[in-house]
């Protein structure tokens, strides 16, 4: 009878909730009035969102114009920031998306389109409904490729604000958690398939089941959004533009755990993040989504934000417990693992971000819907951050097993400058440098690992052509050393030895024996290491030796770059049959004064004073483009100063 | 000058009165310490030997551990930092893209090294792993400012205008005095 009793209160507070979001929403837009929406999280905030939102504000102003104006976070389309959607139901016209709207551009549009009913269709990227008579942007192979489930709302809703998020039926699995059996939710997420999303890919319902039936008095829950891979940053967009599915997803975690308190890890360098979530935690505990007796229910869950501060290694779970204890961030040996023995030694399920996001809709849609997705082995989706030199870089959520070619060209538009592709980055520092001939491979936990790279957390840099191998390894070593904990002797010393060696080889220094040296190393680091960082460092190293091996000789024997990207090993100079008399491009952008004129009004390059920037060659115009790079450095000709007196 | 280094010296002695504030309503708790060695920074822009003794004190643990704990982070810094502070972002899509010739030219430009800052402490320099906007690579952080797409030019023309601003205010604040 009390058991009916609660279920019953669940649900009436959670409809209460419901009732309270559908008259706010239908309060907002009743009225018919356009709405117009700026995108603002991190990257859009870089590319000058806030000055756009200010303009469109003050344009709305100065026109007398009664339109509401709202915020919400990143909607993924990083190339297009920032970008402005303005649904006008009056004008007869779908939402129409608009990108790269400066401060300038989104005062015109706001004057063309709500004053004289002009959308200056020229700076439209697409409608986002779909319509029959207007090109939507779900015509665009990024569109269509994707499939958002963590990423669902990001973009849609507006993050400080709860009621939207329940409008879209957030919190629903929350309260049809509370009514369910904690033995059941974790089933669901078992035969849902779901892998944690951090990089390593472990079954999520095998982690929970772990971890409930522990023994321990006080359990915990820790969301790791300690997202250190450099180039990878979905993390800091999902929790910035959608905290609430976080919240939510963390809740139903620890219902079905058992514990009885949940930690949030985040960066301390995503300020925007942590400030998001702290308001949107605040809200959830308002509304009693979280806090004391949730819904009405005998559960309570209070949720708090540890902000990590800058250590790579603490995306490893003992290292980030460690952390959270006031110690200095090293691993430990496991097992036990942290699901039975983790924060203060209790049982603590630890959780990143992505993987929690997935939860609310398993729970809403059930396990079958999610194993329907992707590939059988990893089911679901994966973010993506893709970068690098793609035409459309951003967050691209796509479901697992699409291969990385139809990623690269058709969801992010392929190589810019009619460049050719020459390699793909994947997982950051655990991961490695793929060829051409891995563009095929379908994107999961296992095929990744196959090739020698692995998914890590989801950051891919495309490369072309003007990429040196050599240095990208050398990037990535310079990278984990610095990042070392220090604990095992052959990730501490080994990552310097292999950065020292790469040096050598990048400044032309190399020596015959240094790639067999550079094998070797590579076994002995990922033998003798603890955590997966030292495991997974020589990763950059091993697959660029094994699949650009020739740009390695090219270092090491002939000292030549051959993407002219190691500065020791390469020259500028100025083509003189292209230089046109008279032209100064070169000489004012030169941030060394490097460039000479010479005595026939043409110019040079004093080798000795350059420093290899490359502002020339992008200061030349293109129509005499003179400037010419060449390794090794020893080939460029030799240009007589005049002498000045 | 030497009125300059004194206002240092009581700048730094109000902020380290204020941590002493803030600590007598923190738990002694050890898994606090990060959070108070944020609160220093919060509060004193950096973390000051004298901090590193209040903090021991108030833990019961010795200033060698509170200072290996907070070397061991990046986000800790131990010299003062500049009125401008500029970070540079080190990340993969903005190596690829030439970040280090970014972090070359603000350290010309300047004359400091990463990690160092500027004599009239106007700047100060260093790289950050990563920061989290990778698609307008290369990025460099200055102040709470993301300046996406940088070019060696960029910088030029971003210390210039920090200079010009400096120059006017100076200005302004000579013909503030002269009016007086």
């Amino acid at each position: 009878m009390t058991e009916e009793n609660e279920a019953f209160r669940i649900r009436e507070n959670y409809q209460r909730l419901q009732r309270k979001a559908e008259e706010k929403a239908a309060a907002a837009t009743g009225s018919g009035e356009p709405v117009i929406t700026v995108a603002m999280a991190t990257c859009g905030i870089a590319s000058g969102a806030i000055d756009t939102y200010n303009t469109i504000k003050e344009t709305l102003q100065e026109l007398d114009l009664q339109v509401r104006l709202r915020t919400v976070g990143c909607t993924g389309h990083c190339y297009a920031e920032p970008v402005v959607v303005i649904d006008h139901p009056a004008s007869g016209f779908p939402p129409l998306m608009y990108h790269g709207v400066s401060s300038g551009k989104g005062r015109m549009i706001v004057k063309s389109f709500l004053r004289d009913a002009d959308p200056l269709f020229e700076h439209v990227l697409g409608a986002t409904t779909e319509s029959e008579d207007f090109p939507g942007v779900m015509d665009f192979p990024r569109f269509n490729h994707e499939k958002r489930v963590i990423m669902e709302t990001c973009g849609v809703v507006d993050p400080d604000d709860i009621f939207e998020y329940i409008e879209h039926g957030g919190y629903s699995a929350l309260a049809q958690t509370l009514e369910t059996p904690p033995a059941q939710v974790i089933e669901t997420i078992r035969s849902s398939g779901l892998r944690g999303r951090g990089g390593a890919g472990f079954e999520t319902g095998r982690k929970w089941d772990l971890a409930s039936k522990a023994p321990g008095d006080r359990k915990y829950v820790i969301c790791n959004a300690d997202e250190g891979d450099p180039g990878a940053y979905m993390d800091r967009t999902v929790l910035e533009s959608s905290p609430h599915q976080v919240i939510e997803g963390i809740a139903i975690c620890a219902y079905a755990v058992g514990a009885a308190e949940a930690i949030m890890y985040i960066r301390a360098e995503y300020p925007l993040a942590v400030s998001t979530v702290e308001r949107a935690l605040k809200q959830a505990e308002e509304n009693n989504l979280i806090g004391a007796n949730i819904l009405g229910s005998d559960f309570s869950l209070p949720v708090r934000i540890f902000k990590g501060s800058g250590a790579f290694v603490c995306g490893e779970e003992t290292a980030l417990i460690a952390s959270i204890q006031g110690q200095r961030g090293t691993p430990r040996y496991r097992p036990p693992y942290p699901a039975s023995h983790g924060l203060n030694g209790a049982p603590t399920v630890i959780n990143n971000v992505k993987t929690l996001a997935s939860v609310p809709p398993i729970i809403s849609r059930g396990a079958e819907w999610y194993r329907g997705i992707g590939s059988a082995g990893s089911p679901g989706t994966a973010v993506f951050s893709v970068v690098g030199d793609v035409v459309h870089p951003g967050l691209v959520e796509i479901p697992t097993g699409i291969s990385l070619r139809s990623l690269i060209f058709e969801v992010c538009g392929g190589i810019p400058h009619k460049k050719k592709f020459k390699a793909v980055q994947i997982g950051g520092p655990s991961g490695g440098c793929l060829s051409e001939t891995f563009l095929d491979v379908p994107v999961d936990f296992d095929s990744l690992k196959k090739a020698g790279a692995m998914m890590g957390s989801g950051g891919i840099v495309v490369m072309d052509e003007d990429s040196c191998m050599v240095d990208v390894a050398r990037y990535f070593l310079e990278f984990t050393r610095n990042e070392s904990c220090g604990k095992c002797t052959f990730c501490r010393l080994g990552t310097a030895q292999l950065l020292e060696i790469l040096n050598r080889i990048t400044i032309g220094e190399g020596k015959e024996e240094d790639l067999e040296t550079l094998e070797e190393l590579c076994e002995d680091i990922a033998e003798g290491s603890l955590c997966a960082l030292g495991r997974t460092a020589p990763n950059p190293v091993l697959t660029s030796l094994r699949y650009f091996r020739e740009e390695y000789e090219a270092h090491v024997f002939e000292g030549r770059c051959p993407a002219c990207v190691c500065r020791a090993l390469t020259a500028y100079y100025i083509d003189l049959d292209r230089c046109a008399r008279g032209c100064d491009a070169c000489v004012g952008c030169c941030p060394v004064e490097a460039i000479f004129t010479t005595a026939n009004r043409k110019k040079g390059v004093d080798q000795t004073l350059c420093v290899k920037c490359g502002e020339c060659a992008v200061a030349c115009p293109p129509e005499y483009d003179a400037v010419r790079k060449v390794s090794p450095a020893g080939l460029v000709p030799i240009i007589p100063k005049p002498v000045t007196e | 000058m030497a009125q300059a280094e004194n206002n240092a010296f009581d700048e730094e002695e109000e902020s380290l009165a204020r941590v002493e504030d803030a600590l007598q309503n923190e738990t002694k708790d050890r898994a606090n310490l990060i959070p108070m060695l944020q609160a220093v920074q919060r509060l004193c822009s950096y973390i000051p030997e004298p901090a590193v003794r209040l903090l021991s004190r108030h833990f019961g643990i010795s200033p060698c551990e509170v200072y290996g704990v907070a070397t061991f982070y990046n986000q800790f810094r131990f010299n003062p930092p500049g009125r401008h502070q500029i970070k540079v972002c080190m990340g993969t899509a903005c190596h690829v893209r030439g970040g280090d010739i970014i972090l070359e030219n603000f350290s010309r430009k300047l004359g400091i090294a990463e990690g160092e800052t500027t004599e009239d402490r106007e700047f100060s320099l260093e790289r950050v792993a990563c920061v989290g906007c990778c698609a307008l690579a290369p990025v460099a952080v200055i102040g709470d400012t993301v300046q996406g797409k940088m070019a060696p030019s960029k910088v030029e023309g971003l210390i210039l205008g920090f200079q010009l601003e400096k120059d006017r205010a100076e200005r302004e604040k000579r013909e503030d005095d002269r009016r007086e």
